[in-house]
């Protein structure tokens, strides 16, 4: 076992767990949230997406342990006083949302597009490289795609 | 775990029979996937400062180990002078991916399939290897023994990759088959590096990725100097294809894959040398001049 922090949207929670752990399980069924999703917990799907540092990075496949003394940004993490992220209500006015399995993966996916183009109007190759490393198996990129270029555009 | 701050507290961990871990993006999925299970005590080196820096210096560059695929593709070094590493890196999995994913853990992975082997070996890199008994320098292509294989010892930690200053008019390209654009494993894929002095080839190299059971370095090249490089595509191909053995998986059958690895040898050798005529080719080639998915 090993004993640690880690700062999760600006909280330090106390952690106690093998060092085997990945982060998904630790975000989910020790901290309790859940909002990121196991997918096919193999670092193909991009539904357990999250930042560290900033960066996207899939939790089913990084070490919670490794995580201690970097700031990790989960869906629940992006809205403000309940007020939703204006991606998330992008997202629901194109109709990017089926089954929503993979939109907590693909809104830190956007966030993460976002905070690389520092300012500036990403293009549309640089939103969908973006977006590469998540899958929606309701196959609503078109949609997706919409919503991400609106939040993201100048 | 034992999370690093020290080069030295990481070897004496390594010495004390600790496994190395920096982004964990193939430990861990071997580990959840249950093809082999995390080593019983790890030591992290993701926070190696001495570890993470790319750094120019009079005779090449020396990657740190844990620098990340992503800080290669956007490395201006790197994109102009060995842009054949770049366009490897750019093609591994996805952004997060590249964001964990470290240079010196692709190497020690072992893996035929991976994309920084062939352009390492056609760059005429080095693999710095540190114990608390020493510290070595090997060829890269000397590093892998079989699939997942190294002659590292235990002990021994890949520090750094050290990639000489190519010659003038010298340039390389990674290219590789797939059938998506993310999160995708070379089917095959070639690595080459060109001379070309006054019209002419001076100098090739060629390294073949996903066809034998290490990353393969192409010989028996020598018919092409003092060719034009027009000339030298039909013996590229054939002597890549030649030196392939490939295996069938569900992925490709091994005679497609030998017919094929031919293909992306000519088609890394077309993009080196145009590049070595100074035309711009954007990182990745796949993407520039429509290879692959």
């Amino acid at each position: 076992m090993n004993s640690y922090n880690l700062s999760v949207n600006g909280t330090e929670y106390p952690v106690s767990a093998a060092a085997e752990r990945n982060l998904l399980s630790v975000l989910r069924e020790e901290i309790g949230l859940t909002g990121t999703k196991q997918g096919c917990d193999d670092c193909e799907c991009g539904a357990c997406m999250v930042l560290i540092d900033g960066q996207p990075v899939n939790s089913c496949s990084y070490l919670a342990v490794q995580a201690q003394g970097r700031p990790v940004t989960t869906v629940e993490g992006v809205t403000t006083n309940g007020e939703l992220h204006p991606l998330q209500k992008n997202l629901l006015e194109a109709g990017g949302v089926q089954c929503g399995f993979c939109t907590p993966g693909m809104i830190m996916s956007a966030l993460a597009i976002e905070k690389a183009s520092d300012g500036t109007e990403p293009s549309d190759e640089e939103i969908r490289i973006g977006l590469s490393g998540n899958l929606c198996r309701c196959t609503g990129y078109a949609k997706i795609l919409d919503a991400v270029k609106k939040t993201l555009s100048k | 775990m034992i999370i690093a701050e020290t080069l030295e507290q990481a070897l004496e961990a390594l010495a004390a029979g600790a496994r190395p871990i920096a982004g964990g993006s193939d430990l861990v999925v071997a580990h959840r996937s249950g093809k082999a299970p995390l080593p019983a005590q790890l030591v992290a080196i993701d926070r190696l400062e001495e570890l993470s820096s790319i750094e120019q210096g009079e005779d090449g560059v020396r990657i740190g180990a844990v620098v990340n695929h992503a800080r290669l593709v956007t490395h201006p070094l790197i994109i102009d002078t060995y842009p054949s590493l770049a366009d490897a890196a750019a093609l591994v999995g996805s952004p997060a991916t590249r964001n964990v994913g470290t240079i010196g853990g692709n190497v020690m992975n072992g893996s035929p399939a991976m994309d920084t082997g062939a352009p390492l070996v056609v760059l005429g890199a080095k693999v710095a290897l540190q114990s608390t008994n020493g510290y070595r320098e090997i060829d890269v292509a000397d590093l892998w023994t079989g699939p997942g294989v190294t002659s590292a010892e235990p002990d021994e930690l890949c520090v750094a990759l050290s990639i000489p200053t190519p010659q003038a008019s010298t340039s390389s390209a990674y290219v590789r088959l797939e059938y998506r654009r993310a999160m995708e494993i070379a089917v095959v894929g070639a690595a080459c590096s060109v001379t070309l002095s006054e019209g002419v080839v001076s100098a090739i190299n060629i390294a073949l990725t996903a066809v034998a059971p290490t990353i393969v370095a192409v010989d028996g090249l020598e018919g092409a100097i003092g060719q034009p490089p027009q000339d030298v595509e039909a013996l590229v191909q054939s002597v890549a294809s030649e030196q392939a053995s490939p295996i069938s998986d569900l992925r490709a059958g091994a005679e497609y894959r030998r017919q094929m690895v031919g293909v992306m040898a000519k088609r890394s050798f077309a993009a080196a040398v145009a590049r070595a005529q100074g035309e711009a080719i954007a990182v990745p080639v796949n993407r520039s001049i429509g290879i692959g998915a």
